[in-house]
């Protein structure tokens, strides 16, 4: 698909995620500037709402960003985080919206150039993957 | 009394059981033949559309419709009960929400054209011939009311004033209706806008079941197990939708040992059923020491899950943030 540049929500946990993803930004390190972030506290108080929501305003792919397994810093909103995810990737497939948009990654601190590095492999995916249909389907039925 | 309101009750996409439910007030349907005039009531009483159309604008005091926004013609009914009457409540889940009708937004108008007038092993049709909005057969011009690609809930297609959702309405719930109709007549008063007449809380809140804050690891259907009356259905592996629905239908389902299917709809602070009841289950559905499961072995936990939009969105698709399906890559 080419020239299509697509809209990435990020949803990435204040102790390790987004850390992260500051220290690729102190040491300069380049990713593409389609994720739009958003801080939360921890990946556990992602509520689905927020993902559904965040596709259903026209997000081509959601990005969550959170601990490593046992690294949560509040004990286990991690493991919460992923059976929701996996959830709502199971909801949207039954809804015909590819689970490929949605992608969870584990993100400590120190893991700057790790952030980069997966956040641009998934923008590509999202990329191949073309313009999310749900953008449209809103504005035809209203 | 001699002052009688005008009742209309009126229908789109239904299975009718919304009207069982109001003659399910037996005795009680005694007061509401002394408090109104029913002047529109197609299933219960000879009513034809026409005698609708001949009603004036807001000659109606109040008006139910009960079932999913279908077809054209349903919406054609919300719309003339709508302008003829002074109050409109959506009755039942359907009409509230979409309800099970809705989960027609699974599919579209084309695919259950395709099955039922093609594929289906009973039907010889090599043309393939679906029902059309007009035809001329003979002379005849006949007309079909267009069948929908999506189902949609009353406040969709009109505005509305009060919701009573249920599927059906639990009796307890419309007679909760009587006392508001007789002081409309008395006094003129309504209740607010918007009124849901059901519980603020949802139906964990008024359920007798006790909850002790389990986790599960397995998930039972209702046939593979017998519960322990007293103790949270969920917690013991049956998906009760109670934590993500309103309640004030009594605990009917939970009474009777079945978990909830969640009809009441959610409360008013949530935004989307589906949403709601997923956070509830991952909180509750893992081990003890999840760092020791594999991917592969959380997969398999959830897999448990087999139907999340017919299980979470039973009945609110049609007014679910993400409310149809789509089409990506087939
Ligand atoms: S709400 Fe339930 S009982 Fe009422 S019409 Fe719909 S399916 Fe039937
Ligand atoms: S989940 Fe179901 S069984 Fe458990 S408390 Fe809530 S309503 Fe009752
Ligand atoms: S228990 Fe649930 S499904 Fe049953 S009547 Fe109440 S709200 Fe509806």
């Amino acid at each position: 698909m080419d020239g299509f540049e697509p809209k990435i929500i990020g949803f990435c946990c204040n102790w390790c995620a987004y850390a992260g993803a500051d220290l690729a930004g102190i040491s300069r390190i380049q990713y593409p500037p389609n994720l739009r972030m958003i801080r939360v506290m921890c990946s556990g108080t992602i509520d689905p709402l927020y993902i559904l929501e965040a596709f259903q305003k026209g997000a081509d792919g959601v990005f969550i960003g959170g601990c490593h397994l046992g690294d949560c810093h509040y004990m286990a909103g991690n493991y919460k985080t992923r059976r929701k995810v996996s959830l709502v990737k199971r909801l949207l497939s039954q809804l015909g919206v590819s689970p490929q948009r949605i992608r969870l990654e584990w993100v400590s601190a120190a893991e700057g150039q790790r952030f980069a590095q997966v956040v641009t492999d998934f923008i590509g995916e999202v990329k191949e993957l073309g313009p999310s249909l749900l953008n449209q389907e809103a504005a035809r039925h209203g | 009394m001699d002052k009688k309101i005008k009742l209309a009750i009126g229908l789109g996409s239904t299975c009718a059981g919304c009207d069982i439910a109001i003659l399910d007030l037996k005795e009680k349907i005694l007061d509401l033949a002394s408090l109104a005039e029913i002047v529109f009531w197609p299933t219960a009483m000879d009513f034809k559309l026409s005698d609708l159309e001949r009603i004036g604008k807001n000659e109606i005091d109040i008006s139910l419709y009960h079932g999913t926004v279908r077809t054209s013609e349903h919406e054609h009914i919300a719309h003339l009960l709508r302008e003829r009457s002074k109050v409109m409540i959506a009755f039942g889940s359907c009409s509230c929400f979409g309800g099970i009708p809705g989960l027609c937004n699974l599919t579209s108008r084309e695919e259950i054209f395709e099955t039922a007038y093609k594929e289906t092993p009973s039907t010889v049709n090599p043309e393939f011939i679906t029902p059309q909005t007009e035809t001329t057969q003979d002379g005849h011009h006949l007309t079909l009311p267009e069948l929908y690609n999506d189902g949609k809930a009353l406040p969709q297609i009109v505005d509305v004033d009060y919701y009573l959702p249920g599927c059906p309405p639990a009796v307890e719930l419309i007679e909760r209706l009587l006392p508001i109709i007789t002081k409309f007549l008395e006094t003129g008063e309504l209740p607010p806008k918007g009124t849901v007449i059901a519980s603020d809380k949802t139906l964990c809140d008024e359920c007798p079941l006790t909850k002790e804050n389990k986790m599960i690891s397995k998930i039972f259907r209702p046939h593979e197990i017998i519960p322990d009356p007293k103790r949270c259905l969920l917690e013991q592996g049956i998906l009760c939708m109670g934590p993500a629905t309103r309640g004030g239908c009594g605990a009917r389902c939970i009474n009777a040992l079945m978990p909830c299917r969640g009809c009441m709809g959610p409360t008013a602070e949530v935004k989307d059923q589906g949403a709601k009841m997923i956070s509830a289950i991952a909180s509750i559905l893992g081990v003890e020491n999840e760092k020791d499961l594999s991917e592969d072995e959380v997969e398999k936990l959830l897999n448990q899950i087999k139907d999340p939009v017919g299980t979470f969105y039973r009945f609110t698709l049609p007014v679910a943030l993400i409310n149809r399906r789509i089409k990506e890559g087939g």
